[in-house]
């Protein structure tokens, strides 16, 4: 066998075997440097912030003096608009969802179109959401101004075809059968989805939609245009409280080119950074648990 | 119903209860529920695009052929409209993008899906899906304090880079689309049957050989679907434009330059609550139309792509 195996490979010629070589370098470099670079990019914010961090940068409010300067105002913030956001979205994506796969009928020109609808919706530019929500939200016909309520539904638009997506993956994972033998024994379309298909489609739609809400967390873009990089040193009280979010305190700190505001938002970022890792470990572990909950 | 009248106790039997009744008005009802959610969807993009058409056409109106010229200063007295620094702005961040993006995306791509062990593509897969999470905000960050300072302005070769650069800019919109093309591209290349592989196994081909020549050409609309929507991706992108290119319309051919983006100048525009329709105020919309058609236009392409490729190995 070992000679085969000599005689095999001695057929490829130098030449190529150098190109095979090099060319495993390539990818192997950038699969390292994908990694290295997160990495490097928390070293460096560690580096910068690290000695900052302490409950007090969550406790305080923002201030021009560095030692009582914290992010509890955009904490709190983000918390409330991402909250608001995902109780508009997450329902109606979801029932979306079910919608088009389970209720709908067979494709036809209706639901092909809402489909194209839904695909590009999911790529239009996250600052586009935020004048939709300038034109028609914070002013024009609801004109409900720079508050939690219009940031939580552009946040919300924002995620809804992305957790739409998401559910119906979610959804047709489900074997069909289960359906199938629910409405042979004379259930309602409604019952086999709701006693079966739902259940089983929840640890999916649950994670997708955690990484859905994690996304809305670090947005920036959009609430640029509803007023939420301003100075804000009170949390949100309502839906209609003014706010600012943790990655636009974060901008905030980083347009000033004062060293201490450096510091401040490379703190802001670590925080950031922290509570979405924490936000995607949760959405992995909870989807490790329902399969191995599933296997047994 | 032909059978229920050839038997009186099937009519009985039939003959839906106040159960039965109950149940099924409780399904159209949550079916009318259910539909009336799927419009929601619909009416965010009429809304997108009610929000933008009005007001671009009635700036354009006012402005007409001024939008041809090569200046930029909508929000000062007197303004103008001249939107080419926009376009040569967008267009040189993303194509750094791109460059930096195509090879180490593709990499990634064709690392996960023809050299990497099963284990080993569980630990890859979840890095780049941090690396796609780590938001705009703290990229621009990184790109503003360590990219242009320690690389760009020590080693840009042409001109004297400050601290706004577009080839900074440009590298960091390039890491975050990176995960976007490999996690595309990648389900491409890992759909491709494997008969075809082991065709060319058997016909001596190296394993680099099989991955560039033979997977790499039957995934190629999938690859291109993964690029287009890449490309879509970096050109909305505002954050990482605006905090690391800054917020000055320059017209240059130099990457070592400040430049403004099309929607890093809707996002600077923004941040100044801007009066309902003033000047600032409806410009913003203009450019959103034309980000919001160029977008458009990239993801039904890039969609189209995937769906072709969907039809051919699916």
């Amino acid at each position: 066998m070992a000679t085969t195996s000599t005689s095999l490979e001695s057929r490829v010629s130098i030449d190529r075997r150098i190109r095979d070589i090099s060319f495993t370098t390539f990818l192997s470099i950038s699969i390292v440097a994908s990694l290295a670079f997160i990495f490097y990019i928390i070293y460096r914010l560690y580096n910068n912030a690290g000695y900052l961090l302490s409950w007090d940068l969550v406790r305080f409010f923002p201030s021009y003096d560095i030692d009582t300067a914290g992010f509890q105002s955009s904490i709190m913030g983000s918390i409330w608009v991402v909250g608001f956001a995902t109780l508009f979205a997450v329902p109606v994506g979801v029932m979306t969802a079910l919608y088009l796969e389970e209720f709908a009928g067979k494709r036809n020109r209706f639901t092909a179109l809402i489909e194209l609808n839904i695909q590009n919706l999911a790529g239009v530019p996250a600052v586009v959401f935020g004048l939709i929500g300038l034109a028609f939200i914070a002013r024009g016909p609801l004109s409900w101004g720079f508050t939690v309520g219009s940031a939580a539904i552009v946040l919300g638009m924002l995620i809804l075809p992305v957790i739409i997506i998401i559910t119906r993956e979610a959804i047709r994972a489900v074997p069909p059968s289960y359906k199938e033998g629910a409405l042979a024994l004379g259930a309602t379309q409604w019952q086999a989805v709701n006693k079966l298909v739902i259940p089983s489609a929840i640890p999916g739609t649950a994670t997708g939609s955690i990484l859905a809400v994690s996304r809305a967390m670090g947005e920036s873009a959009p609430l640029l245009l509803l007023g939420a990089l301003s100075f804000v040193t009170f949390n949100p009280t309502g839906l209609d409280s003014g706010f600012t979010i943790l990655p636009l305190a974060i901008f905030k700190y980083a347009s000033d080119s004062r060293e201490e505001y450096q510091v401040l938002a490379s703190a802001g970022s670590l925080i950031l950074l922290a509570i979405l890792f924490a936000m995607n470990l949760f959405a992995i572990l909870l989807r490790d648990y329902t399969l191995r909950k599933r296997n047994i | 119903m032909s059978t229920t009248a050839q038997s009186g106790t099937a009519v009985m039997s039939l003959a839906p209860s106040t159960h039965l009744r109950r149940r099924n008005l409780i399904q159209s009802v949550i079916i009318k529920l259910m539909a009336s959610a799927t419009l929601i969807s619909v009416l965010v993009t009429v809304g997108i695009v009610l929000s933008l058409l009005p007001t671009t056409f009635r700036l354009l109106g006012e402005i007409t052929t001024q939008v041809f010229g090569t200046v930029w200063a909508p929000l000062f007295t007197p303004s103008q409209y001249g939107m080419a620094p926009l376009f040569t702005g967008t267009f040189i961040i993303v194509l750094i993008a791109m460059v930096i993006a195509i090879p180490i995306g593709l990499a990634a791509a064709i690392f996960l899906s023809d050299y990497a062990t099963f284990n080993l593509r569980r630990i890859v897969k979840p890095i780049l899906e941090i690396l796609a999470g780590i938001p705009t905000v703290v990229l621009g960050l990184f790109g503003l304090y360590v990219v242009n300072p320690e690389l760009v302005e020590k080693y840009w070769p042409i001109g004297d880079p400050l601290a706004y650069t577009a080839v900074g800019a440009g590298l960091m919109t390039g890491i975050l689309i990176i995960p976007i093309i490999a996690s595309v591209a990648d389900d491409a290349l890992s759909s491709v049957p494997r008969a075809m592989r082991e065709a060319a196994y058997a016909l001596g081909a190296t394993r680099r050989e099989v991955a560039t020549k033979v997977v790499l050409n039957a995934g190629l609309s999938g690859v291109v679907a993964a690029l287009i929507l890449a490309f879509a991706r970096a050109f909305g992108e505002t954050t990482i434009a605006l905090m690391v290119a800054g917020s000055y319309p320059k017209l240059s051919a130099n990457p070592g330059d400040p430049m403004q983006t099309m929607a890093s100048f809707i996002g600077f525009a923004g941040i100044g609550d801007a009066e309902v329709g003033s000047s600032a105020y409806n410009t913003i919309f203009l450019v959103g139309t034309v980000l919001f058609t160029v977008t458009l236009i990239l993801n039904i392409l890039g969609n189209r792509f995937i769906s072709r490729f969907r039809e051919a190995y699916e």
